[in-house]
């Protein structure tokens, strides 16, 4: 059985690769290049897999898996600038894809698979982009 | 592996009507949808994608290279369209959500290496909303 559970939080980051000159970058990622920044809203969408316990009848008591979200993505995300102040996008472009994986590096220590694992990351960066990832 | 979704709106009219079929079961399959003189819907189309990252780039799909792709095979031919007077495909095929999946997947399919040259990414799923209560969904074999 798989369970989801969304959080949101709002961030901004720009789109460009140091080892590009900023019309290379422009080129490439377009307005998400603006080397001043801007912003979206993000949705994210955690999925964890397992069987509900015999006795409680939960895959994972969602109050525990709110705590781990806050913990491991709303605190160090939420009104951030992504590039100057959450590693590792201070190296690595914040784009969805390189977002989507962080946060599952960040959540799959937490579920080993006993009993639940981490089953998928989908991150929104507006209503119109998604990412999906499952691990490598 | 990512999976990269875009999102896509266009809104056209059609009739569902099959001509092996007599009016009266016409009538009876299709309904309302069966109106002579057509009716129109605002279709709402997730387009997937499915590859690995790229570490220069930090992405597994070009969206704006997407976004070109769709618009060339896809918008520009259904927008604002009657599909089955407009639309070559629909001249054989009732224009059900679930053929227009498969049409709108042969589009992207056939110039799909014109624009994603290499093995990645691939084209992995085409999700239509005809209304936000009807959902169809084609996935390819990847």
């Amino acid at each position: 059985m798989v369970i989801t559970r969304q959080v949101e939080f709002s961030a901004s980051h720009v789109c460009s690769n140091p080892a590009l000159s900023e019309a290379e970058n422009r080129d490439l990622y377009g307005a998400a290049a603006n080397p001043h920044g801007h912003g979206h809203n993000y949705v994210v969408e955690v999925s964890l897999q397992g069987e509900p316990d015999p006795v409680t009848g939960m895959v994972l008591d969602l109050k525990l898996l709110k705590e781990i979200l806050h913990r491991e993505v709303v605190e160090p995300y939420d009104h951030r600038f992504l590039n100057h102040e959450v590693p590792p996008f201070d190296r690595i472009v914040p784009t969805t894809e390189n977002i989507a994986r962080d946060i599952w590096n960040r959540l799959e220590p937490h579920f080993d698979g006993t009993p639940q694992r981490l089953y998928a990351v989908r991150v929104y960066e507006t209503p119109g982009l998604f990412v999906d990832y499952q691990g490598e | 592996m990512f999976r990269v979704t875009r999102r896509y709106e266009f809104a056209a009219s059609h009739r569902l009507h099959a001509p092996q079929l007599s009016a009266e079961d016409n009538r009876r399959l299709y309904g309302k949808c069966n109106n002579p003189y057509g009716h129109g819907h605002n279709y709402v189309v997730e387009v997937s994608a499915r590859g690995p990252i790229d570490a220069g780039t930090g992405r597994a799909v070009d969206t704006a290279a997407l976004d070109e792709l769709v618009k060339r095979q896809v918008l520009e031919a259904f927008e604002h369209r009657n599909l089955n007077a407009e639309v070559e495909a629909f001249q054989h095929m009732v224009p059900t959500s679930e053929n227009l999946g498969v049409e709108i997947f042969r589009r992207l399919q056939q110039n799909w290496t014109m624009v994603f040259p290499g093995d990645w990414p691939k084209l992995e799923k085409i999700r239509i909303a005809e209304t936000p209560r009807n959902i169809f969904e084609v996935t390819a074999d990847l």
